[in-house]
């Protein structure tokens, strides 16, 4: 099984998929999330998927309850990255990713967060 | 044609799978996206085999039209099988609480879909991707 790090940078935790993760991996750092947005305090979230190849209903799966998940903890996540051709295959593959936020790249990704946050006051 | 069978009983496998198609759709010369779609619908496939049935294999096999090429998988199982096909293959169906996108949607990202299955006897999916 393959671990994803988690990276802290002020209070945002950024993780980047580099690998072909396997279903239990992806469930794995599912929960690692969770934890880790709790321990470290953090509001927000970005997941990058740059490297992403594919993005199947199992991953697309997991980007939605992560949505979920960290906006129970007080959290926002933002999904960055995707290619063109993972987003053409998934909409005819039919997944919405409802609810999930998304941004370009990661730079888009912070601001997004940080305006999300002055929202908030 | 060249073809070769690899197997799905693990998490794990359906890694390789994907990587295996996603090498042979490069080679033949297919689009990124069709590359995208083709490796996507069987990583659906591949994860219904280990879910669903317990495991079996996927072959992989170049075709030719004598015009253009195409990507074949064949997955094969000896699970459960699928009683009320027109019903699995509608979007949203499921029996074991995932979406219900893995067959539907697959049909929709290859250029042909034949699904053989009856009760008992397991499943045995052929999809195919043509070059354009
Ligand atoms: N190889 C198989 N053997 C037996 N039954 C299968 C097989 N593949 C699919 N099915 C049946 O068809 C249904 C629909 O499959 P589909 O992949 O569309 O959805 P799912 O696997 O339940 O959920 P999702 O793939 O969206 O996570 C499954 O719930 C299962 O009952
Ligand atoms: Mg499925």
């Amino acid at each position: 099984m393959e671990r994803v790090p988690i990276l802290k940078l002020g209070d945002i935790l950024i993780v980047s998929i580099q690998i072909d993760l396997d279903d239990q991996s992806v469930l794995t750092l599912q929960e690692d999330l969770a934890e880790t947005v709790v321990s470290r305090g953090a509001r927000g979230v970005i997941i990058d998927i740059t490297a992403v190849e594919i993005v199947d209903s199992f991953i697309g799966r997991m980007l939605s309850t992560i949505a979920a998940m960290t906006r129970m903890l007080d959290a926002e996540t933002v999904v960055v990255g995707m290619r063109p051709a993972v987003a053409i295959t998934l909409v005819e593959l039919g997944l919405s990713l409802g609810g999930v936020r998304t941004a370009l790249n990661l730079e888009k990704g912070v601001v997004m967060l940080e305006h999300a946050r002055s929202a908030e006051g | 044609m060249s073809g070769q069978e690899l197997p799905i009983a693990t998490n794990g496998d359906v890694v390789l799978v994907r990587q295996k198609v996603r090498s042979v759709a490069a080679e033949i010369g297919l689009s990124l996206v069709d590359q995208t779609k083709i490796v996507t619908a069987a990583s659906e496939l591949a994860r219904n085999v280990l879910v669903h049935a317990g495991g079996g294999r996927v072959e992989v096999e170049k075709v030719s039209t004598g015009l253009r090429p195409g990507l074949r998988l064949v997955f094969s199982d000896e699970g459960p099988g699928i009683s009320d096909i027109a019903q699995a293959m509608t979007d949203g169906f499921t029996t074991g609480g995932g979406l219900g996108l893995g067959l539907s949607g697959s049909r929709r990202l290859v250029d042909e879909f034949d699904l053989v299955s009856a009760p008992g006897e397991g499943t045995r999916i052929m999809v195919t991707k043509w070059a354009r």
